[in-house]
Formats: structure tokens, sequence, C-alpha cells
């Protein structure tokens, strides 16, 4: 029961990384997209790729904290006891990024939306590295288990937390440019095509170099999990590579269409591979998964949960996908206010 | 992190962390819980009378719920992670019991926020009354999220569905019975009522302003009468149901009702004291006093009889301290104050709408209907002071006080002082924007849903700001 609930909160991550982490890199080539001119139309391209799906994205982070909180509560308070700073830097970031993007959308003056914009992207940078960061504290077993503090820095400040925090940011910027190609695409925007396509090959490379060095810096800093990516968890590393290899090359041929399953499978298996990597363990390896567990029937409940979400919030996500995709209705200029009646 | 300046003792801010951030989103809540359905009402009557204004009604609120639930969803990220950073012992022993009410408020959360969007999209992309619907799964995950979180707290006031092994570690749950804990059917009633309530007051307070300023078109009646009227409803309910609550508090959290009515000794014909506050040595000062109206309310069947536990009742370090219990108390007068007073405006509204299908015509009414948005959130947030100051010093009542729970990091008052800050700016900036929302739309525009956060972006993605670029 233990092993199926810890699946599920690694899909919760899975997911977030997917969706939500296309949300933040898309945040981070608007912070590098330059002056208000120059950046005006890439700023726009974001604004409408993360407009529709923005919340339920970000749900997806509420998931994997109370399944952690609720399956594993153990872990979880260790967790939060010793990465209090990269956690309370990433909820503020999150507060900041939120408001500053719902808020950005509702003013139109400039000066106030490059405000709200500077915010908006600086934030989405800061969360997903204090993400990486804390991922790699965990990995590398700085955060020890038994309701004790780890040390508040060192915690997240070492070679691996860096890694991690570093490959969270270009993954991200990765995910999203990718996404962006096939939205300026189905607009029909081919110079913004090409503009993402250019940032797309840029971070494939810089994500690849990023993961290639992290393979060293795990060596030395976190070796039970560089033990088990180079042993059990080798298949999906090598899957990674090559669906991360395979949308480069497609994103060069131009063929970016097909880049984007390859791009979604890559990370996705990258995160598959870090949790196989430290299976058994929740904190490698002070704290096993069977050990961090709640009672069965708190497990049971999650899984409960997890399968009425599935049931109930894919068709609905699913719907929403489609109004974004469809255009409006035809019909509807009737029941517009000033179209039809006046009383 | 111990340099001797940071080191400051974390309990009290982490408490007060917790608690300013909880006391800004709670106002945030009745919003998101209450607005959808005030838009049901709007958004019918808009297609079955073919009714153009009060189509703009839901049309404009369908994008200021946008935006604060934006806001909303977000200040509610930061109470997930402070769950764990501020109380981190709490959740590291309780979590699997505790967490199971948020696992299911999760999926609520997520369906709602899908079903805004669609909402928003939906306005140009689907046919009238599919689109109408689409409110229904929004007011049922407003519903069903409330009592989620609301049954974690009720579970905090009256643990139940777990048992403690010997080491201190929860095992065998039972999640139904932690889910519907003794105290949560109560509670949750409330708080839902109080959604409704509060939303009500607090979206009808803006139009009632705007009528007084003289924009008396249809617009803005129909849309202070459709919240005000959902609001009248819910009062006198609210009444009879905090009643009820007030009733199940003495029977079954009498320390709690100890703070709640001020009563420092038990005995039979308690006074029913109107504000005044407990001194050091256990008598009442100050304060209008009524004989024995606390005894009678707390069981009418035994009268001035009923004999009520004093805080002399309990282990002094089991029952909130003096100040504590002045603060529970002045929450209570408070809440119950405004309470009465909404239910004599919500009385006067029903008996002008009886006799003249309208709204009382003295000016005196929208003045006080436009401060009724303030004073519900007062009485809102004095509830949850009582609620949860009533509880002290327990984070799980007779489990766990909130010290042994709380971070032991030196360095909260970091936070809690940034937080603040950023706190009181985004705060401001809504009001702000939802403002600035509403006066650019000049008389009765069409739908543009472009400048809401969810909302697609028009067609041409080229388009030029409104003012030129700098």
């Amino acid at each position: 029961m233990s092993t199926a609930a810890a699946v599920v909160l690694f899909f919760g991550v899975i997911a977030y990384a997917v969706f939500g982490g296309a949300d933040f890199g898309a945040g981070f080539w608007d912070l590098i997209a330059g002056g208000a001119d120059r950046g005006e139309r890439p700023r726009a391209l974001v604004d409408h790729s993360i407009g529709p799906v923005w919340e339920a994205n970000h749900v997806w982070l509420i998931f994997c904290l109370v399944v952690l909180w609720t399956g594993f509560s153990v872990a979880f308070g260790s967790i939060t006891l010793t990465l209090f700073v990269p956690l309370t830097l990433a909820a503020l970031g999150i507060v900041l990024r939120g408001s500053s993007f719902a808020f950005r959308k509702t003013v139109f003056v400039t000066r106030q939306r490059r405000f709200y914009g500077a915010i908006f992207a600086t934030s989405s940078v800061l969360v997903p590295y204090c993400m990486g960061a804390v991922a790699g504290a965990i990995a590398s077993g700085h955060v020890p288990n038994g309701g004790k503090s780890g040390d508040w820095w060192s915690s997240w400040v070492n070679p691996t937390s860096i890694l991690g925090g570093v490959l969270a940011v270009t993954v991200c910027a990765y995910l999203a440019s990718i996404y962006l190609v096939s939205d300026a695409a189905r607009l029909e925007q081919p110079d913004m095509v090409e503009y993402f396509r250019k940032r797309a090959i840029a971070a494939a490379v810089v994500s690849g170099l990023v993961a290639f060095a992290g393979i060293f810096v795990l060596h030395a800093d976190a070796i039970y999990v560089f033990h088990g990516l180079t042993s059990r968890a080798l298949p999906a590393v090598a899957v990674s590579a090559i669906c991360g290899i395979t949308s480069l090359v497609l994103l060069l041929r131009g063929a970016q269409r097909w880049a984007r399953p390859f791009a979604m499978a890559a990370v996705a298996t990258v995160v598959i591979g870090w949790g196989v990597a430290q299976w058994p363990y929740m904190l490698p390896v002070s704290l096993k998964v069977s050990d961090a567990a709640a009672p069965d029937p708190t497990l049971a409940s999650i899984l409960v949960v997890f399968v009425a979400a599935a049931v109930l919030i894919l068709p609905s996500l699913g719907l929403l996908y489609y109004l974004d995709q469809h255009s409006a209705l035809a019909s509807e200029g009737a029941e517009m206010p000033g179209a039809g009646v006046a009383d | 992190m111990t340099p001797g300046l940071l080191a400051v003792n974390p309990v009290g801010w982490a408490r007060s962390q917790m608690a300013f951030t909880l006391a800004f989103h709670i106002i945030l809540v009745p919003l998101g819980v209450s607005w959808a359905f005030m838009a049901l009402i709007a958004n019918w009557r808009a297609i079955k009378r073919d009714d153009a204004d009060a189509l703009l009604v839901a049309q404009r609120w369908s994008k200021y719920m946008a935006v604060t639930f934006a806001v909303g969803a977000v200040t509610g990220t930061v109470l997930t992670f402070e769950f764990g950073l501020l109380w981190p012992t709490f959740m590291g022993r309780f979590g699997a019991a505790f967490g199971i009410p948020f696992a299911v408020e999760g999926l609520f959360f997520f369906a709602e926020a899908i079903f805004i969007a669609i909402y928003i999209y939906g306005w140009k992309r689907m046919k009238p009354w599919p689109h109408f619907w689409v409110l229904v799964p929004i007011i049922v995950s407003g519903i069903g999220g409330t009592i989620s979180v609301v049954a974690a707290n009720a579970w905090m006031n009256e643990p139940g569905g777990f048992t403690l092994d010997s080491a201190g570690k929860v095992t065998d749950v039972q999640p139904l019975s932690v889910f519907f804990n003794s105290a949560m059917p109560l509670q949750a009633l409330h708080m839902v009522l109080a959604a409704y309530l509060v939303g009500g007051f607090l979206i009808a307070s803006v139009y009632a302003v705007a009528l007084l300023r003289g924009r008396n078109d249809r617009y803005h009646r129909l849309a202070f009468i459709i919240p005000f009227t959902v609001a009248s409803i819910a009062t006198p309910v609210q009444m009879i149901v905090g009643d009820t609550l007030a009733r199940y508090v003495f029977s079954n959290e009498p320390e709690k009702f100890a703070a709640i009515e001020l009563v420092p000794k038990t005995g039979s014909d308690v006074p029913e004291t109107l504000l005044g506050h407990e001194n050091s040595n256990g008598t009442v000062s100050g304060g209008i006093r009524i004989p024995g109206l606390a005894s009678w309310l707390s069981d009418p069947a035994s009268g001035k009889n009923t004999v009520v536990q004093g805080r002399n009742a309990f282990p002094s370090d089991d029952e909130p301290t003096i100040s504590e219990t002045n603060v529970v108390h002045l929450g209570w007068d408070l809440m119950v104050g405004i309470g009465t007073l909404l239910f004599l405006l919500a009385a006067w509204y029903a008996l002008s709408w009886i006799f003249r299908r309208d709204y009382p015509r003295l000016r005196l009414f929208l003045w006080i209907a436009s401060a009724a948005g303030v004073l519900s959130i007062v009485a809102l947030e004095a509830g949850w002071v009582v609620t949860e100051v009533g509880r002290q010093p327990w984070i799980v009542h007779n489990y766990m006080r909130v010290a042994q729970g709380a971070t032991t990091n030196g360095g909260v008052w970091i936070t809690f002082l940034t937080i603040c800050a950023i706190y009181v700016a985004v705060g401001t900036t809504l009001v702000l924007v939802l403002r600035r929302m509403s006066r650019r739309w000049p008389g009765r525009g069409g739908m543009d849903e472009s400048d809401v956060p969810y909302g697609p972006t028009p067609v041409a993605l080229e388009r030029e700001p409104e003012v030129p670029v700098s």
C-alpha cells in the first residue's frame, strides 16, 4: 500500500514538473524577452499560452503537498523543518507570481504591466530553482529523519541542490519553449515559431549539459542516488536521454510538432529516474518509504481520492483544453448585450 | 541558524504568521464560495427572461470571480506550505489523520479551478444553457471544499478516528470518523452559511455605494438586490445554526464555552455579560450583565438553573489564559452583535420587499447596507477568533499543545514580517485592480474576456496597448 501511495505522490510530482514546469518556464522567457517593444509579442504569446490552464496546473503542487503530509507525514515534518528557507522562498514566490500574473492581465498601462510582469517573471525563475534545490537536498541526504532539523543553509546550498535548482530552471525553460513553438504554430505566427524554436534548441542543449554535469556532482555528493541512477534507474535515464536527443534533432530539422511529446517524456523520465534511484528511501538513507508511510486506511483514502480525481477531473480538464483549442461559437452574438435588447 | 539576534522564541511568531495569513485568506473565501451562486441567479434570469442587464451582471461577476479566485488560490497555497513550515511537529505526528480532509478538499479545489476557467471561456464558446450549468460544479465544489477544510478544523477541536500507540504515533486511522468528527456538521454548516452571508453582504455593499452615488440604473439595482437577498435569507438561518452550535459547544467544549460567556466560576444562574473583561483574580468587571441569561440560553429546559462550568473547573494549563479568554469573549460579542444588527437589516429589507416589492427607500438603509460588507467580515473574523483562541493552548485538543507542534526555527519572525508586507501589497493591489476593472467598463460594454486571468486572449494577439509605449 505504501508503494501505491508513493507512486501516486510521484505521479503528482511528474504532472507538476511537466505542466507546472512549463508555466514557470514561460515566465523565464518572459523575463529575458527584452524591453517593452521588443518583448511585446513573445510576452503576448506567453500570456496566451499560460492563461487557460494556469490554475489547474498549479493545483498539482497542492496535490503533492497534501499527499506527502497525509501519506508520509514523518518525512513531511523533517523536510519542512530542515528546508524552511527554500520552501518559504518558494511559497512567497508563488504568491507574487500568481497575483502579479492575475494583475498584469487586468492593467493596461505599460509601466504597470512592466512592474507586474517583472515580478511575475522573476518569481517564475525563483520558484523552480527552490523546488529543484529542495529535491537536491532530499536526494543528497541532507534532510535527517526523526523530527530534527538539518542545517538551515548547507542543506540546500550544496552541489546537489544547486544542480537540482539549475536543472529545474533550464528544464522548465526547455519545456515552455517547446510548448510555445506549438502554440505559435497554431496561431500561425511563423516569426514566433522561429523565435521560440531557436530558444528551445538552446535550452535543450543547456539542459542536456547540466544533466550531464550532474552525473559527476551526484557521484561526489549523493552517492546513493548515483548508484541507483547507474543501476536500477538506468533504463529511465536512457529513455530520458534518447527522448531528449530526439526532441533536439526534431527541433533542428524544423519538425517541432513531434518534439513536444518527446520533451515531455524526457522530463517525466528524469523525475521517474530520481524516484527509482532513491527507492526504497523517502529520505536517503535514513527513512524508508514503508517506514514513513501512514497507516493503511489513510493511504487507502488517498488512493480513493486519487481515483475520484482521475474519473471526475480528467474529463473536465479535457473539456477546458477542448474549449481552449476551439474558437467562439458563431451563434453566440444573439445573447450578448448590446447586440440584443436594450430595455 | 542560531546567531543571537535571530534566535527568537518562534511559537508566538509562528502563531502570528498563521493567524495573519488565515485572516487574509478567510476574506477571500466567502467570495470564492458564494459568488458563483449569485452569478447563477443573474445568469438564469438573463437567459430565462432575456434580460440584458442581468447578463451583464453575470458576465462582470465572472471576471471579478476569476481575479479573487486567483488570489485566493495562491494565499491558500501559502497556507498549505505553512502547515509544514510552521507546524512541522504537529504535521509529522498527526498528518496521517489531519491530512485526510485536505486530500478531499484538493479534489474540490481542482474542480473549482477548472470549472471557473470553463465558465470564463464558455461565454463565447458554449451555448447559453450548457454554459449556465457550468456554474453548478463551481457552487458544489465551493461548498464541498468549505466542508472539507472545516472538517479538519473541527477535528482539531474534537479529534477522533485514530488511536495513538505507546510511542505517540498515530495508528489505526478511520478516515470517515476523522472527516465526520462530532464537531464537523454544525461547524461546517455555520461556515457555509457564513460564506453566503458575508459574500452576499460584501458584494451588495459595493453596489449600495453605487446606488448612494446616484447610479440608480437597473444594472446596479439588480447587482445589489441579488446578493443582498441571498445574504438576507442566510442571516436568520445562520442565527438558528449559530445558537445550536453555541449550545453544542456548551455541552462538548466547556473550556471554550467558559471563555465565550466569561464565566470564572462554575455555577447556575450565570449572567450574560455583554462586553466587560475578566481580571487576573477571577472577577469580571465592566460590561452589561443580564441576570441568568447565559444559563437560560445554555439550556432553556432547565432555564436559570442550568449549571455552566467556569474556568475554575479546568486545570489552568489546559484552558485559555485570562487574556485569551478576554479575546474570545470580545470576539464572541462582536460576532453576535454584528449578526444581530445584520438580522435587523435583513428583516427591514424583507418587510419592505413584502409590502413594496423594493428595497427600503430611506437613504439610511443604503448607508447601513454599504457598511454591512465590512461589518460582516469583522463578524467572520471574530467568529474564527472565537473557535481558534478558544481552543488554546491546544493545537489538537487534549493531544498536543500549540507550543509542542510549532517549528523550532528561530527565524520565523523574519518570514512573518516579510509575509505581512507582501500581503498588504497584494491586498491593496487587489482592491485597486477590482475598482479599476469596474471603472474601465463604460456604461454597458459587451463581454471582453481578454483582461481576465484564465481568460482567452482575443483573436488578434497583436492587440494595441491602450496607452502608447513609453
